[in-house]
């Protein structure tokens, strides 16, 4: 990346009341009330949203896709994780 | 000059400015500096567009005359547009045309405000769906002026410089003549002069931030709300007429 090249800004989108913001795409901006704006404009065109949260995507702490298999992999075999095993009493409803 | 024709004058003339500046906002779909602002112009423009559609119809309705607001935008001669000369100059690079949107955001935010308070209810109603956009295309046009004049030396140099020659076409905006005056006295038309002063400090305000100067030079430049134009308006026309022209009536 050229030292010209404004940072780069990870967008989270709000699709309606009591939903959480969801990431939808990155793109440039000068600065954070910049990245606002352009992500107004680039990412709520057709009504998508009703908020919006930027975040310089440097400031993000990722994980290592090379850690994967030991971060993740082990969940797999614990099943009892899942709480499968209850029995749904008859009447409970939206489970 | 009865009630209808100054009615009908006095939109044609908001119309216009929307339209000729959402033309040239128009130029710049793809060749924007970044995507990102790419994008933002071509809503900008859209937004105009849309307004001028808008003001064009309830001009057609209030002529009376059976054309549609297609016939205003596209089939008028030059001195039929009576917009002013600021939205008709040329986009320049991009600070002129940050410096020209921001001028006219200004004007227009104060200039809808009021409007949507007027007696006449299509007015009203369009100035008020209006006055949402303005609101963002001020936001929009204010922060790249304390951005591109509080940057680097060239940016503040350039957007100085974008300024100081635009700042010529600035006092068309609060033109009124006997149009203006008959519908002030219905609580149809918005009082201009009482505008201006809410206008500079709203600049001088964001030049402070921008670190740009107000520039000192008096002079002058109008003709636009008489529909005598600048040699810019005839090859804007052109390209915007070209369709219904070549192909009259189409449509798609």
């Amino acid at each position: 990346m050229s030292s010209n090249e404004w940072p780069l800004w990870e967008v989270f989108i709000r699709s309606k009341q009591g939903l959480s913001h969801k990431h939808v795409g990155s793109l440039r901006a000068a600065d954070a009330e910049n990245a606002i704006n352009n992500a107004r404009d680039v990412y709520t065109r057709r009504s998508e949203g009703i908020s919006i949260w930027v975040v310089e995507s440097k400031l993000i702490s990722a994980s290592d896709p090379k850690e994967a298999d030991s971060l993740f992999d082990p969940a797999d075999t614990k099943i009892y994780r899942h709480p499968t095993f209850y029995e749904v009493p008859d009447g409970v409803l939206h489970m | 000059m009865n009630k209808q024709e100054a009615i009908l004058e006095y939109t044609l003339r908001i119309a216009d400015d929307s339209l000729l500046l959402g033309h040239r906002i128009s130029e710049w779909c793809g060749h924007g500096p970044i995507l990102e602002e790419d994008i933002a112009l071509t809503n900008i423009a859209l937004d105009l567009i849309g307004q001028a559609t808008n003001f064009f119809d309830y001009a057609a309705k209030v002529q009376g005359e059976g054309k549609t607001c297609d016939d205003l935008a596209f089939l008028r001669l030059e001195r039929e547009y009576k917009n002013v000369l600021l939205v008709e100059q040329k986009n320049g690079h991009f600070g002129d045309t940050i410096a020209r949107q921001f001028f006219f955001d200004v004007f227009r935010k104060l200039f809808f405000e009021s409007l949507s308070k007027s007696t006449d209810q299509d007015l009203a109603a369009i100035a008020e769906k209006s006055l949402k956009e303005t609101r963002y295309h001020l936001k929009h046009s204010s922060e790249w002026i304390i951005r591109l004049g509080d940057g680097t030396q060239e940016s503040h140099d350039k957007i100085q410089g974008s300024v100081d020659y635009l700042w010529k076409f600035t006092d068309e905006l609060f033109f009124m003549d006997q149009v203006d005056e008959l519908l002030i006295k219905e609580n149809i038309a918005v009082d201009l002069t009482a505008l201006k002063a809410n206008w500079k400090s709203y600049i001088s305000e964001i030049f402070q931030e921008a670190t740009l100067n107000i520039p000192t030079n008096g002079w002058q430049q109008a003709g636009g709300r008489k529909g005598l134009h600048s040699e810019h308006m005839g090859y804007a026309l052109a390209e915007l007429q070209y369709m219904q022209r070549a192909y009259p009536n189409m449509q798609w």
